[in-house]
């Protein structure tokens, strides 16, 4: 018998802020509101930590999707390093589609601490859209044990 | 500082695609100041690369790796290995360490991963503006230290040339006209009267005349 070929289920990379993005992510299990599982989060203590690197580099090992959530604008932490990642990642973005890669494979949004639902929406419209690009071409050339996103 | 830019990576991809192993060869000296071909650069440019061969279904092996300096021999040899054991160099450096590398690697093809683009400095965080032309014979003594061969859109010696609206370049009026500048500079260390000399045209022999230029210094040779 031939096995049914499993649907198609995003891996989407979050790195989400310590201050704002990581603790709503808490907040939205402590009230228990449903998200897609197709998420693997990463703290980071501000997305102007992030280097650019961190975002190719999760799109070569093949994830799906990378989605970046800091404060809201204004609203840093550190005054302005949700600024900076926005100006990465819209850079990296335009470098995407130089590669050849549709650039709604990374995505920035803003949340605050409290916005528990609003981030389950962000998260559930990003898996979506993955959903709907399909599987990450450079993904289908990466055996299982390359692989680091399990 | 030199300061340049990378290539595209479509640009890249058409560069490098006839090879099977490809070092990408940073260089730690004025590109990495300039964020375009330091250690940094070299992840970004490498994992794009590694995208890209996959998505156009080539095969190419990308390695990286970041010496001190591209220009000069003694650091060149940190990267033999590296370079022996690939196919062809990517050479993150400025147009001078692409030609050192290659010289010295005279069987081994050597691309330039940036386009080399002026002599200049950080204005800004993210913003550089040229500000020598490297003419071979230096002017700016007479022009308040504001260099009119590079700053200048028409290269004046005697300027301004009568398009300048205000202070504004009648070619960039995004621009200072480069001759208010050196009004302004003169007026406030009291060399005016440096204005009322006409400058005679300028001897280009040290800049563009007979192919490259070199200097030998005879007190520091072996």
């Amino acid at each position: 018998m031939i096995a049914k070929p499993k649907p198609f289920e995003p891996r989407v990379l979050a790195f989400c802020c310590h201050y704002c993005a990581y603790a709503s992510a808490d907040l939205m299990g402590s009230m228990r509101i449903q998200y897609p599982p197709n998420i693997r989060i990463i703290r980071t203590p501000c997305t102007g930590r992030l280097e650019v690197e961190y975002y190719l580099k999760a799109l070569e090992q093949g994830a799906d999707g990378v989605l970046v959530a800091g404060c809201m604008e204004g609203g840093c932490h550190f005054i302005d390093g949700n600024l900076f990642a926005k100006r990465r990642v819209n850079h990296i973005r335009n470098m995407l589609e130089e590669i050849g890669l549709e650039k709604e494979r990374l995505r920035m949004v803003n949340v605050s601490a409290s916005m528990a639902r609003p981030l389950a929406d962000h998260i559930t419209d990003m898996v979506e859209t993955i959903r709907q690009l399909g599987p990450s071409p450079i993904r289908k050339n990466i055996t299982a044990n390359q692989s680091e996103i399990a | 500082m030199i300061v340049a830019e990378r290539k595209t990576v479509p640009e890249l991809l058409d560069i490098i695609k006839t090879h099977q192993k490809l070092l990408v060869l940073g260089c730690g000296t004025c590109v990495t100041v300039c964020l375009a071909g330091g250690e940094r650069e070299v992840s970004i440019i490498s994992s794009a690369l590694r995208m890209a061969v996959k998505l156009n279904k080539l095969s190419v092996d990308v390695e990286e790796l970041t010496i001190e300096r591209q220009c000069d021999n003694v650091f060149i040899e940190q990267a033999a290995e590296a370079i022996e054991r690939n196919d062809a160099v990517l050479s993150l450096g400025c147009g001078a360490g692409v030609q050192a590398i290659a010289e010295r690697y005279p069987e081994k093809p050597v691309y330039p991963g940036l386009n080399t683009t002026f002599l200049g400095i950080l204005e800004e965080r993210g913003v550089w503006t040229e500000k020598c032309a490297a003419c071979g014979d230096c002017v700016l003594h007479n022009f308040g230290g504001i260099c009119p061969v590079t700053r200048c859109a028409k290269h004046l010696l005697n300027g301004p040339c009568g398009g300048s609206r205000e202070d504004r370049c009648e070619v960039r009026p995004d621009r200072e006209c480069a001759w208010q500048l050196v009004y302004r500079r003169l007026k406030n260390i009291g060399q005016l009267d440096r204005l009322k000399k006409i400058t005679p045209p300028k001897n280009w022999k040290t800049s563009l005349d007979g192919g490259y230029r070199t200097i030998i210094r005879e007190d520091h040779r072996i």
